[in-house]
């Protein structure tokens, strides 16, 4: 196999590799959010409920939970998906995106729990005198500052997720770090894995320059 | 009718009374100034007035509108949602630590509330908000953010956002105590203009001499009971009660170490 070959080959896998980073992103930032407040519930049960979720999710492997998902279903329920497709997507693929979206989630809710908890209380009460509803006072108050607070420690969570992603692998999934794997066993070759790491690399330098571009633009106030 | 009225009011936190069968009242353009020694429960008084604190016992109203009413016991019973949502458009607050939105200009802090709370046209909102920031010496700072700001434009422009929600009656808590000595001034000056157009205001402060000046009704409190209340010249150049006399005693005394300011 050529050198170029080699390159469209892996190209191909990032291409998959971003597809599972992006979609994580769009599932497990809201969602993070949504466990935050369950976790700062009021209601004793909800905020359990919740705890336990997030231990759960950050105590045990995020390949094992892969592994949970893709197999789970047909091991514990006998549920046949692995040859389901959902418009076009395989259930191989989905259950990645479900297993990074759900333990991503809870990563992001701490994050979420802490800028929310660092906001202080007068701003909560400037805004109740001045009649606010509590929605309105989170939207418009609350959270916008959060985001701004919460932009490094999400910086370094989104990082962890570029190269998280190679563990799709452990599914087959055609993402970069498979297909690496694959052409390097195929050719006895250190090439691949050279080339994969630039590549995570050089992704990884535009999350963090995207990033550092978003928290220039929040610099306007303190 | 009164502006403001509380009645009987207890509060509690935990095990410690802090306010003990609170009762008051503020007239139409009445200044009153309320001191006494911390811990004394003035700004848990203010909270309560602000539905910041729920009250244990007794009952509140803005004019004509019942807020908090009590059962036979005298326990507390809040009002509807709705109600309380009228009651709250009845005053302002300004805090001892300003508490602006940081992320909104000055101009958005002011107009902000009056737009999305009260429902205004922003246009109007707007030009109000200029005449407000010209009144508290700010004109050209619109767009500027609260961390551009001293300390002493901080708390005039939250006194400036309180206003623009146009209400009839205006509580501060301690709005210089956060202040450098040197700031507290130019907010003394704010409020003394304020009482010279007539607005109803309740203003918590260590600020004796202001007090004297700038209130009709000075109310001293201790242990979270009023202990002596009555016209503010008289009731510091003649306090009546033991413990007023020695609070204010204690003010005046030079070889204090917390000299007044």
């Amino acid at each position: 196999m050529n050198f170029w070959n080699m390159l469209a080959e892996l190209l191909k896998g990032l291409t998959v590799s971003v597809e599972i980073f992006a979609l994580t992103l769009v599932f497990s930032l809201p969602l993070g959010l949504v466990i935050a407040l369950g976790r700062m519930s009021k209601n004793v049960l909800i905020k359990n409920i919740f705890r336990i979720y997030i231990s759960i999710m950050r105590g045990t492997p995020l390949m094992l939970q892969l592994f949970v998902w893709y197999f789970g279903p047909y091991y514990l329920f006998k549920i046949s998906l692995s040859d389901l497709s959902f418009l076009g997507i395989e259930y191989r693929f989905t259950s990645v995106i479900i297993g990074f979206s759900l333990n991503y989630a809870a990563y992001f809710a701490e994050i979420y729990r802490a800028g929310i908890e660092s906001i202080p209380k007068g701003q909560y009460e400037a805004a109740c005198v001045l009649g606010y509803s509590p929605v309105q006072t989170f939207g418009k108050i609350i959270f916008p500052q959060v985001i701004k607070r919460i932009i490094p420690p999400v910086t370094n969570e989104v990082i962890t997720l570029v190269k998280d992603t190679s563990l799709a692998f452990s599914l087959s999934v055609l993402e970069m770090f498979t297909i690496a794997k694959q052409i390097s066993s195929a050719y006895t070759t250190m090439v691949p894995f050279a080339v994969a790491g630039l590549f995570y690399y050089i992704f990884n330098f535009a999350v963090a320059a995207g990033m550092e571009f978003v928290e220039k633009k929040l610099n306007y106030y303190r | 009718m009164p502006v403001f009225q509380i009645a009987h009011l207890s509060k509690s936190f935990k095990d410690l009374q802090v306010l003990k069968d609170i009762s008051m009242e503020v007239c139409q353009g009445e200044v009153v100034a309320i001191i006494g020694p911390s811990g004394s429960g003035k700004s848990t008084l203010l909270r309560c007035a602000t539905f910041l604190e729920t009250m244990d016992r007794g009952t509140l109203s803005y004019g004509n509108i019942a807020a908090v009413t009590c059962d036979e016991q005298g326990n507390s019973i809040y009002a509807s949602p709705e109600i309380l949502k009228k009651a709250r458009g009845q005053f302002g607050l300004v805090f001892q630590n300003f508490n602006l939105f940081p992320h909104y200009s000055v101009l958005k802090n002011i107009t902000d509330a009056p737009v999305s709370v009260q429902k205004r046209k922003e246009k109007e909102v707007r030009e109000e908000a200029k005449i407000l920031l010209r009144k508290m010496g700010l004109s050209g700072r619109e767009n500027a953010y609260p961390f551009q700001l001293s300390g002493g434009q901080q708390q005039r422009v939250s006194i400036a956002r309180a206003l623009a929600m146009k209400p009839d009656i205006l509580f501060f808590d301690e709005p210089t105590s956060a202040l450098d000595p040197e700031l507290t001034g130019e907010i003394l000056k704010v409020i003394r203009d304020l009482a010279a157009e007539h607005m109803t205001m309740v203003i918590v402060t260590h600020e004796i001499d202001f007090a004297r000046k700038v209130a009709d009704r000075i109310i001293f409190m201790a242990d979270g009971l009023i202990v002596e209340e009555g016209d503010a010249e008289t009731l510091v150049s003649h306090p009546r009660n033991e413990r007023t006399k020695a609070f204010l005693a204690n003010l005046h005394s030079p070889d204090e170490t917390a000299v007044p300011r």
